[in-house]
């Protein structure tokens, strides 16, 4: 049982903290810091389901929260539906849309897998550039009303700001579910050597095209949040590829594989990220900085920040997973 | 006694390659049998074929009374059939418990987790890696990875275990530890179908033996008949009379 794992309870311990730290004195510029971790934990957390379990590199990861974002927002401002039901509908929809894309492109492997999925994030983009009830490459703007369901636009963005972190709460659970199960054992299989699983009895095919469409449920859920709380969504900014690269390099850095090291990785670097971004003297150079990082990672700690932990702490294993 | 395997007429090309050439024969209940033949015969190709990693051109296979033609593997170790591969693929990342959990949570029995990791610690003390559970695979030995591909396979509970050459490779004390290990695995009641170039050790575990040359079965029988067989030994020392003219020679 997952509740018996103490990692569960560091996972709600987490979550507790991200509620508590900005409630305290009305800290409104650190809720906005903390959304965009918060947002970068989930990214990383379901894109190491493919990579770090699986062993499929998924370059257009941020299709699932931009397309997510745009199905969400469309069912919240326009047909006027309920904001958590909308993201509820926008994930189920969007991991149906992963699930039939995944049977068909995760018949390929390795780099050619890598390739395709540039391609679904760059043709998901141009459909959603010319399609006319989504506003095409304007993208669609949130009318201040919009916010008036849930109190205002004040209380809306703390709203948003909780649902957010529910979100990662869930990403980190759901990867610690996985881990700890037998559709999860198969994935390792698959990672470990494809060939060798399917001849030990595991079905590759339908157990990659799962996880797939199951790491697309809960970013496009964030994203109908996040848009939402923006106020504003467009193709450049939803399907941003940078975002999905950065994802990677989160990843790599935190350590895949492990659910802390995903959450790690999300964490630290968008909080280097945002740092540097606001310096006056190093804006835009976050990306430097970004290749620089990966590059000693890969060199010198090929298992990322928790990699080196659990070398130094070996027992750390158990409880940090 | 009935037979758990049936292979009839079944042939693969690659390409310009003709791999194998309308081989049939069959296994049953409870026996060892042994395939030789030279390097390239098609040996390995007829066991991917058999547990489903290749689909056959012509041909039928047929595993305890089920038409298996043309399944996928994963399929097919549910029915009961599981495999050890030439080239150990271990899952490398992963510790040896967990190796063989896979083993056991996708084979016959589709076990849970927890029925699965029993199973596998049970399975990893009979060949004799039991107290090296919480190890990663990628740390073990050839030998011992020749041990853990057999107990993955194991593990999944098969009637019919297909064994590629999990000697090569091994010294003398390995090789006998094996042999006694793939005799009680048949006295547990599992068939088994095993590749061999030890001629020694497998001349001595088979009930009866196929030999293959260039994708073609030559001949089939019990093992002392194999041996004397002339066009046997002209495949693998290119003269019929060799052995003849060797124990003259010797006298």
């Amino acid at each position: 049982m997952i509740l018996r794992r103490p990692f569960f309870w560091i996972i709600l311990f987490i979550a507790a903290l991200f509620i508590y730290a900005p409630l305290h004195g009305n800290n409104v510029p650190l809720r906005e810091d903390l959304i965009l971790v918060a947002i970068a934990v989930i990214l990383a957390s379901n894109l190491n389901l493919m990579i770090g379990y699986t062993g499929y590199v998924n370059f257009g990861h941020i299709v699932f929260y931009g397309l997510g974002g745009y199905m969400g927002l469309y069912l919240a401002t326009v047909r006027g539906w309920n904001l958590v039901l909308s993201a509820l509908v926008a994930g189920v929809a969007v991991s149906v849309c992963a699930l039939l894309f995944g049977l068909a492109i995760l018949r390929l492997r390795g780099a050619y897998f890598a390739l395709v999925t540039i391609g679904v994030l760059e043709a998901v983009q141009a459909f959603v550039s010319n399609f006319g009830p989504w506003g095409r490459s304007t993208g669609m703007y949130i009318s201040f009303d919009a916010y008036q369901p849930l109190g205002g636009a004040m209380r809306a963005l703390w709203i948003t700001y909780y649902l957010v972190i529910a979100a990662m709460a869930l990403s980190m659970i759901l990867s610690l579910a996985v881990k700890n199960s037998k559709f999860g054992l198969g994935l390792f299989a698959i990672r470990e050597d494809e060939d060798a699983a399917v001849v030990l009895g595991v079905n590759a095919t339908v157990y990659k095209a799962i996880i797939y469409s199951v790491s697309a449920f809960l970013p496009a859920v964030a994203g109908t949040f996040m848009f939402y709380k923006n106020g504003m969504i467009d193709p450049s900014i939803a399907f941003e590829f940078m975002l999905s690269l950065e994802g990677i390099v989160m990843l790599m850095l935190g350590g895949q594989g492990a659910v802390m090291g995903a959450a790690l990785g999300g964490g630290l670097y968008e909080t280097l990220r945002s740092r540097l971004l606001t310096s006056p003297t190093l804006s835009n150079f976050h990306l430097v900085i970004a290749g620089g990082l990966l590059l000693l990672v890969v060199l010198f700690a090929p298992g990322g920040l928790i990699g080196w932990f659990y070398r130094v702490i070996p027992r750390a294993r158990k409880v940090i997973e | 006694m009935s037979s758990i395997l049936e292979v009839r007429g079944v042939s693969k090309r690659f390409g310009g390659l003709l791999a194998v050439s309308d081989v049939s024969f069959s296994i049953s209940e409870g026996e060892i049998l042994g395939l030789i033949g030279p390097n390239g015969a098609g040996k390995t190709t007829l066991f991917n074929i058999v547990n489903g990693v290749y689909k056959a051109d012509q041909g039928t296979i047929s595993f305890a009374g089920k038409d298996i033609t043309g399944r996928a593997p994963d399929k097919v170790v549910h029915l009961g059939l599981a495999r050890t591969h030439q080239i150990v693929k271990p899952l490398n990342d992963l510790t040896l418990l967990d190796n063989v959990t896979v083993g056991a949570c996708f084979g016959r029995e589709y076990l849970d987790l927890k029925a699965a990791r029993a199973i596998a610690s049970e399975v990893l003390q009979r060949v004799g890696l039991g107290d090296r559970l919480n190890m990663m695979a990628r740390s073990l030995t050839i030998a011992g990875k020749k041990r853990l591909e057999v107990a993955r396979a194991l593990a999944a509970k098969p009637k019919l275990l297909l064994l590629d050459e999990v000697l090569a490779g091994l010294n003398p004390t390995e090789v006998a530890l094996m042999v006694e290990l793939i005799r009680k695995i048949r006295d547990g009641g599992v068939s088994v179908f095993m590749i061999e170039h030890l001629m020694q050790a497998i001349m001595s575990l088979s009930d009866r033996i196929v030999v293959l040359n260039l994708g073609r079965k030559l001949a089939e029988g019990r093992p002392d008949e194999v041996v004397h067989n002339p066009d046997v030994v002209e495949a693998y020392l290119g003269f019929p009379d060799i052995v003849d003219k060797l124990s003259r020679e010797q006298n």
